[in-house]
């Protein structure tokens, strides 16, 4: 982890209440996909983590939807703001047992953090399916971007707006995978581990008080131990979740 | 050259800055980022007899200037802490470090309190009375003078280091509270714990922490915590070590001024990773901006109007 001042390139929405943020700093702490920051927004006591789209060279890609007061703030940052972030945070997913065929499920901004991952795998030479899950059409982003990198990509939506109409536990019929890695509302992953027999990890959110491992705000109980979702997580394996 | 240094209960600190119980960990997450010799000494994480994996969550809450949490005492136990976590932190850390301690009875306090009074690396007891007592009815130790002070006799009698007692300030007079500490023998006061506090999320309607309630701290709670640590530095003749929201110099210093021998800082560590060291690096210059040559000489300092 370090903290390091970041500057505003882009701050641009994706859909009504989802936005894309890219910056320009330091990323060499964000070692593997899965991993968060922290940002320091102006007049908020908290950080605010947010999971790393994306990051190239110097440019960080964040997704991020407005919730609330801060992510508010945020989505009104002008290019050349600067802000004060925490990188690196969080242990990532994986990728060693990902198999020859990933299967990457996102669910809503559970989305985001799949890219980076969806790019490493494949330039592991790995073939890479994604089912990316929204409410409806309106809400779908970031469909173009995993098919341009070469995935295979199957989007549902509950109202069946747009895609396979459902959950994405209705878009798993014929994929043939050797492993899954995956993000969304917690409903999400519990369905998702309750219908797969194959082994995964999942990535979790929680409320954190410092984002390092410090304060003991974000604490799960799982077979291996308890666990720190920001230290020891976000990402935990199938095998040591206790819903 | 200025002069940092203050005597805390008979051990001298390079200066008198301490993260406090509960956002420091047991020292090494911090390690990571800065040395943490740079400390007068550091008040770990909560440590009562038994393991606990504490509240639901969520348990953290933001707040104007502050934030609002119930982790509910997680922590390993104490024979993990003596055996796990304090030799891990002697890879780190070579200063005597303060030992939090919490307990459900009067027998945990004192059990927990006679093992870590055992341990080398155990300069200061931080006894916190705030925890209910399960055998009262559930009502804080620290809230009831007679309890505070049964607290205080409890582990004193099992341990020869210093037994500094940290108050809730969620209580009506805490003067007094401190008061019946010091005559069961107390070494020192530290205060103030978190104000309890609560906050309701518009959306759903449900308090924003799953235990309802939790303890408020941050930047909002200094002025509430100068004002107790005056009332309670100008009531008793031992040590007084001050904290509740202070996060930069300037608030250590009127934190000394108020009364306090040495000053804790905690909210601010979760937000700003370096606030500790931060505060550190800048007292000499803050010092200096006020004319301070010696920070023991101001504890206590400060200057009352005049009555007219």
């Amino acid at each position: 982890m370090i903290q390091t001042i970041f500057t505003v390139t882009e701050n641009i929405p994706l859909t009504k209440d989802v936005m894309k943020m890219t910056l320009t700093g330091d990323c060499s702490h964000i070692t593997v996909p899965g991993q968060f920051v922290n940002l320091k927004i102006e007049g908020r006591y908290l950080r605010r983590p947010i999971s790393v789209c994306d990051r190239q060279g110097n440019t960080l890609t964040l997704i991020y939807k407005i919730v609330g007061g801060g992510t508010e703030d945020m989505s009104r940052m002008a290019p050349g703001t600067e802000i004060d972030i925490l990188t690196g945070l969080g242990n990532g997913y994986d990728l060693s047992k990902s198999g020859d065929r990933p299967l990457l499920v996102g669910g809503g901004v559970g989305v985001p953090p799949l890219y980076l991952l969806a790019k490493d795998l494949i330039a592991q030479g790995k073939q890479v399916t994604v089912i990316l899950g929204f409410n409806t059409a309106s809400e779908v982003f970031w469909e173009e971007e995993f098919k341009a990198i070469g995935c295979a990509v199957r989007v549902t939506t509950v109202d069946g707006t747009k895609g396979i109409k459902g959950f994405v536990t209705d878009a798993l019929d014929g994929i043939d995978a050797t492993y899954f890695f995956t993000c969304g509302p917690e409903p999400m992953l519990k369905a998702l581990y309750n219908k797969t027999e194959i082994s995964g990890q999942f990535s979790f959110e929680e409320r954190m008080g410092c984002g390092f491992g410090a304060c003991m705000g974000c604490s799960c109980k799982t077979k291996y131990g308890n666990k720190r979702i920001c230290k020891d997580g976000p990402v935990l394996e199938k095998e040591e979740i206790i819903w | 050259m200025v002069n940092l240094k203050v005597n805390l209960c008979g051990i001298e600190l390079d200066n008198p800055v301490i993260p406090a119980s509960g956002t420091f960990g047991y020292g090494y997450e911090f390690a990571e980022l800065y040395d943490i010799n740079v400390l007068g000494t550091f008040s770990f994480k909560g440590t009562t007899l038994n393991p606990r994996f504490g509240n639901p969550t969520p348990r953290i809450a933001e707040c104007p200037e502050g934030m609002i949490n119930a982790v509910g005492l997680q922590n390993p136990g104490v024979e993990k802490v003596i055996s796990e976590e304090l030799p891990r932190l002697a890879t780190c850390f070579h200063k005597p470090v303060m030992a939090n301690v919490s307990g459900f009875s009067l027998e945990e306090y004192a059990e927990t309190c006679a093992r870590l009074d055992a341990c080398d690396q155990v300069g200061w007891l931080e006894v916190n009375v705030s925890c209910p007592n399960v055998h009262g009815g559930g009502m804080s130790f620290g809230t009831d003078p007679k309890a505070a002070a049964e607290v205080t006799a409890a582990v004193k009698k099992v341990t020869k280091k210093p037994i500094i007692i940290k108050l809730s300030p969620n209580v009506t007079d805490i003067v007094s509270i401190a008061k019946a500490c010091e005559a069961a023998g107390a070494d020192g006061i530290s205060l103030i714990n978190t104000l309890l506090g609560m906050r309701i999320d518009l959306k759903t309607k449900k308090p924003v922490i799953a235990n309802t309630m939790g303890g408020f701290s941050g930047p909002a709670i200094f002025p509430v915590a100068v004002r107790m640590v005056y009332q309670v530095s100008h009531a008793v003749k031992i040590p007084v070590v001050g904290m509740g929201g202070v996060s930069t110099a300037n608030d250590v210093i009127e934190m000394m001024l108020a009364g306090a021998t040495a000053v804790e800082v905690g909210a601010a560590n979760l937000v700003e990773p370096y606030a500790c060291k931060n505060i550190i690096d800048s007292l000499p210059a803050a010092m200096e901006r006020y004319g301070i040559q010696s920070l023991s000489e101001i504890i206590g300092g400060v200057k009352l109007w005049e009555k007219m």
